[in-house]
């Protein structure tokens, strides 16, 4: 496998995104996003100054909510990108003439899922990153680890890219997009549901939530994010509230992952890849 | 069936008889179930061997976000040519497809005949040692064509092999050395230009000989009786006049004595129309399948340029088909 054609794939799809105005439409959003999170969060501390461990925990979950709606916007960036990313180019004839030249199949789809990675996660930091110096700016909140947080965003778009980008070579775009969708769906739900039965110790819950991760892992992620955003753990103790069962199932709770499942996240991806390639290997163009 | 280097190859066949699933294979865009065939001297899919291999696909699409120059400079990159060699070869390239003036525009807003004017450029650049065709004039007009033509004509004379997919049986037949005709996934026939050209015959208006004047026309060639006509194929030229003064002898009225040749198309029809090997279950087997991988191996000569396993039994059965 060649590290120069992958690298030139995914330069052509950088080229592409930006050409497309993909990066210039994200851009402008997250300016628009930045600059309204700001005004609503210094309208936030202007009625209510952050003052105690359960103002900072309303702020905390606007955060998270903020967030919540930003890993919508990834998911959904990642998903309509990455779903057209191989099988429109086939069905449309373009593949024809790249896959004439001494390039391997499973170059072209290392390449396009790399060049799409590259927009997504640079999306995921600059934008998280900067809404997090907003809302900091605005109401002096800082969460228990603003650091990982854009980088969980990140993953999570990584997953359901990579998931769009494997479904492309085989499944019509709208088709494939319309799985990554449902899929991103089922798989928040599932974290809920797991969430429940881990606040309630129920083993049915609890594992249903678990094969979720391990079929699709995108909450993980998510989980990572909203943990990373709520505020140190001495201030949720200091309100009386971390070991709050309500507050642990909450879709808008979390933890930062444990090794072990980011490392599933790190196999799961790289799996989808082999086998995207496997099923490119064998298609008909 | 063997391609050598530098021949100009037309590669004919009604719809679905194959020819573009057979590129495919040539290029390893397409498995084949079984057999097997060599491309420059490397085994079908071999991807170092298409660094010298240029092809325009039937279904001719390029990025229409870049500019024709982009998608030269993107193919230069895939193709391994070096740096340098870029802006000489991108300039060469669109001035012999005649697209300089365009140069600088997407080519989404380009017209058909721009953009399959731009995938000769694409399948010319580095000088390839082969260029795969797929129906290169098929959204070009006549002056296109006619570069086409001309593009062909310079390919050939720097020794490059050209392997043309065609429907349009008149331009082959100006353009090309040689020729296949595959049907149902087989070949059916082979044949050269010259063969072609040599294949001359006789049509006399001929009254008062009923079978006779079959008879008499069989002892010069293949003859046969359509109406009034007598056809004559195979007679040599020098042998016309004799044949009509025979016919006078035996007492025929002769009313019109015309020269003819086969052209391609009427080879094509006749072989179509005609040819034993069109059962629907040859199509299964694909263009690659239908021979044993030891028919051909022996015959694929070192310098060939292109060679597939492809039904040579059935070429072979048929070479004497009717003319």
């Amino acid at each position: 496998m060649s590290v120069v054609s992958i690298v030139a794939i995914a330069r052509l799809t950088l080229r592409e995104a930006v050409r497309r105005r993909l990066l210039w439409a994200l851009a402008g959003l997250t300016v628009v996003i930045v600059i309204l999170t700001f005004w609503a969060f210094s309208r936030i501390a202007e009625a209510s100054p952050i003052s105690g461990p359960i103002e900072m925990l309303g702020v905390s979950q606007v955060t998270v909510m903020l967030a919540f709606m930003f890993s919508f916007v990834l998911a959904m960036t990642a998903v309509f990108a990455g779903s057209p990313a191989i099988g429109a180019d086939i069905e449309s004839g373009l593949l024809l003439a790249v896959l004439a030249r001494p390039i391997r199949r499973s170059e072209v789809l290392l390449g396009r899922w790399l060049g799409l990675a590259v927009v997504l996660v640079g999306y995921a930091l600059v934008a998280g990153y900067l809404e997090l110096a907003a809302v900091d700016l605005a109401t002096g909140y800082t969460p228990s680890d603003s650091f990982a947080a854009p980088w969980y965003l990140a993953g999570e778009a990584l997953i359901l890219l990579t998931l769009a980008v494997v479904m492309s070579t085989r499944i019509a775009s709208v088709a494939g997009g319309a799985v990554a969708v449902v899929g991103y769906g089922l798989a928040w739900m599932a974290g809920v549901v797991g969430g429940v039965g881990v606040a309630f110790n129920n083993d049915l819950l609890r594992g249903a939530g678990t094969v979720s991760h391990l079929l699709l892992p995108s909450d993980i992620m998510w989980r990572g994010t909203a943990g990373a955003l709520t505020p140190p753990l001495d201030v949720l103790s200091a309100g009386g509230i971390a070991d709050a069962a309500l507050y642990q199932f909450s879709p808008f709770s979390g933890a930062a992952p444990r090794p072990e499942w980011l490392a599933w996240c790190v196999v799961w991806v790289v799996g989808m890849l082999a086998l995207g390639t496997w099923l490119l290997s064998r298609r008909e163009l | 069936m063997t391609v050598p280097r530098g021949e100009v190859f037309g590669f004919l066949g009604p719809n679905g008889a194959g020819k573009t699933t057979a590129v495919k294979l040539l290029l390893g865009l397409s498995r084949p179930t079984t057999g097997e065939g060599r491309v420059l001297g490397a085994p079908l899919g071999d991807v170092p061997a298409r660094r010298r291999i240029g092809y325009l696909p039937e279904l001719f699409r390029y990025q229409g976000w870049m500019s024709a120059r982009e998608v030269l400079a993107l193919h230069c990159e895939l193709a391994g040519l070096e740096r340098a060699e870029w802006e000489p070869e991108i300039r060469a390239t669109l001035d012999l497809v005649g697209l300089t003036a365009s140069a600088e525009r997407r080519t989404g807003v380009y017209s058909k005949g721009m953009q399959q004017r731009l995938g000769l450029g694409v399948a010319l650049l580095g000088r390839p040692g082969l260029v795969v065709l797929d129906e290169p004039t098929s959204a070009l007009d006549p002056v296109g064509r006619q570069d086409v033509r001309r593009i062909i004509g310079a390919l050939r004379d720097r020794g490059t092999t050209v392997f043309l997919n065609s429907h349009l049986l008149t331009e082959v037949e100006r353009v090309c050395d040689r020729v296949a005709i595959v049907d149902h996934g087989r070949v059916v026939s082979e044949l050269t230009m010259a063969d072609l050209r040599h294949e001359r015959g006789v049509a006399i208006r001929v009254t008062g000989l009923d079978d006779r004047g079959r008879d008499v026309g069989a002892v010069y060639g293949s003859a046969r009786v359509d109406g009034e006509w007598l056809n004559v194929d195979g007679v040599a030229e020098a042998e016309i006049p004799a044949l009509v003064a025979r016919l006078v002898a035996d007492g025929g009225a002769i009313h019109a004595v015309v020269p003819t040749h086969h052209t391609l198309e009427e080879r094509f029809m006749a072989l179509l129309d005609t040819g034993p090997d069109t059962e629907p279950a040859a199509a299964s087997k694909g263009f690659a399948a239908s021979g044993a991988a030891a028919d051909t191996a022996g015959e694929v000569p070192a310098d060939a340029g292109t060679s597939a396993t492809a039904g040579s039994s059935a070429g072979a059965a048929n070479s004497g088909a009717p003319k």
